[in-house]
């Protein structure tokens, strides 16, 4: 009974009060990509969460922007779909000028962080983890930008539990040059650790592809796991009682 | 019940189960009709299935007056956007307006709606709107608080390609087994069927649902049990 009436203060109270993104409804969960020889690859599942609930399982959350970049966003999908929506707009107008010239991935990248930051300002976040790749010039692009707008660029970035999880692995066993089915297989290692250990993770996945050729993203698939160890047939075995 | 904590002056919450889905020709929204206060029920036979326009319907869940709201903007939108175009609104169109209004206000509403329709560009469709302002396109839609107890009856239940009964049994179904469980959902079960030949609007009502895990087929009274069963002799 106090918590409503609370809520009801606050709502007859200063408009300000309320002008401000409290917390996410239904998210995605990581983002993983890296540089490879041709371009950028880039994986995220289709999962959207609602609490602890795996509500959606068909969020395309890795999209084309333009001719030359891909943005693969965790967060709140609403607000991920409004930023689609501004970046549409960002093309469209520069598709206008008809000057023969088209934004970069670098630029796109600088839009989104000049976007992120200064609602961070208002203390009313887009929130976001975005992953910006793209191509242009033969000169491949990878960024990231947070929810606060802390950004770089670096050649594999991963948002959310792919920070934790998958970068240790992409440290490990990343290189200049990697063929489009080392990289492949690369993501899919790392895809597979966030779906053994991320709860938030689904098994269905989109791969993206860009190069200067242009962008290819998969059709959603699911990995096969591994569940075959002794010791996870028998875990208590020598110790009843433990799991 | 304690009746210091009972909140008898909490806002109206429709609790809920909402469902909308798309059968090859159309589409079938269903809903249940409980509105409570706090623990009061202060509307069992409420309309949860809300008209937009003659060709897209929206069922509401979550604060009975943000959805009502809502709706209202949005069906006055769409009329003057029928006018300006001089055809019926799309399905897409009616969707995409109700996640304006729930994303650009997402501090103030605490609404989860299903937009649902059919229009001659892309037959029927379903569009779940959460809260947040979230669009997302399904073959089919659950909501509201009944729905965390079907989302493993539709994982198991739900086929691509129904016909019109079979898509409105399973909402009927559906709706029902979430009524059993969830306290804030209840009453009847409302459907509604849009396709190309139009709007059609179905009444199941409690004592014509099927019965689940422990419910007894309701009886007038103690006193017909007890005058029907008079002992039959044992036949040794």
């Amino acid at each position: 009974m106090d918590s409503n009436q609370a809520k009801q203060h606050n709502l007859l109270g200063s408009e300000a009060a309320s002008e401000r993104t409290l917390y996410p409804y239904v998210t995605g969960s990581s983002v993983v990509a890296i540089k490879y020889k041709d371009g950028i690859l880039m994986a995220a599942d289709m999962g959207g969460s609602y609490g602890s609930t795996l509500r959606y399982k068909s969020v395309e959350r890795v999209k084309p922007i333009g001719k030359h970049s891909i943005l693969g966003a965790s967060g709140e999908i609403s607000d991920f779909q409004e930023i689609l929506r501004s970046l549409d707009e960002l093309i469209l107008y520069d598709n206008m000028w008809d000057d023969g010239n088209s934004l970069g991935p670098k630029e796109v990248h600088s839009y989104l962080t000049r976007m992120m930051y200064n609602r961070r300002n208002k203390f009313n976040p887009l929130w976001n983890s975005l992953i910006l790749g793209g191509v242009k010039n033969g000169q491949k692009y990878l960024g990231m930008v947070s929810m606060i707008g802390v950004n770089f660029e670096d050649n594999h970035v991963a948002t959310g539990f792919g920070n934790h999880l998958a970068r240790p692995i992409l440290r490990d066993e990343w290189h200049e040059n990697l063929s489009f089915e080392d990289g492949v297989k690369l993501l899919e290692k790392c895809m597979r650790v966030l779906l053994y250990r991320d709860r938030s993770a689904v098994n269905k996945l989109q791969i993206a592809k860009i190069t200067e050729e242009g962008v290819t993203i998969s059709q959603p698939y699911a990995l096969k796991t591994f569940w075959g160890f002794a010791a996870f047939e028998n875990p208590t075995v020598g110790a009843e009682g433990s799991w | 019940m304690d009746l210091n904590k009972l909140d008898l002056n909490a806002p109206h919450s429709m609790g809920t189960t909402i469902i909308g889905v798309t059968y090859n020709g159309g589409v079938v929204l269903g809903a249940d009709s409980r509105t409570s206060t706090g623990v009061y029920v202060a509307n069992r036979a409420s309309d949860k299935i809300t008209q937009l326009t003659d060709n897209v319907y929206v069922c509401r869940s979550g604060s009975a007056a943000d959805s009502q709201i809502v709706s209202d903007y949005v069906r006055y939108f769409l009329h003057q956007h029928t006018i300006q175009l001089g055809q019926p609104a799309t399905v897409k169109v009616a969707a995409n307006l109700v996640r304006l209004i729930a994303y650009n206000n997402k501090n103030m509403l605490q609404t989860g709606l299903i937009v649902g329709g059919w229009d001659k560009y892309e037959g029927g469709k379903i569009y779940g709107i959460p809260l947040g302002g979230t669009i997302i396109e399904q073959p089919f839609a659950i909501g509201g608080s009944g729905s965390s107890y079907l989302y493993g009856f539709f994982d198991q239940a739900w086929k691509e390609g129904m016909t019109k009964d079979e898509a409105e049994q399973l909402v009927v179904k559906a709706v029902s087994l979430a009524i059993a469980r969830d306290g804030a959902s209840g009453g009847v079960v409302r459907t509604v069927i849009i396709n190309s030949e139009g709007v059609t609007r179905n009444f199941y009502p409690g004592d014509k649902l099927p019965l689940w895990h422990e419910e007894l087929e309701p009886e007038n009274s103690l006193l017909d049990i007890l005058n029907a069963t008079s002992p039959e002799p044992m036949n040794i």
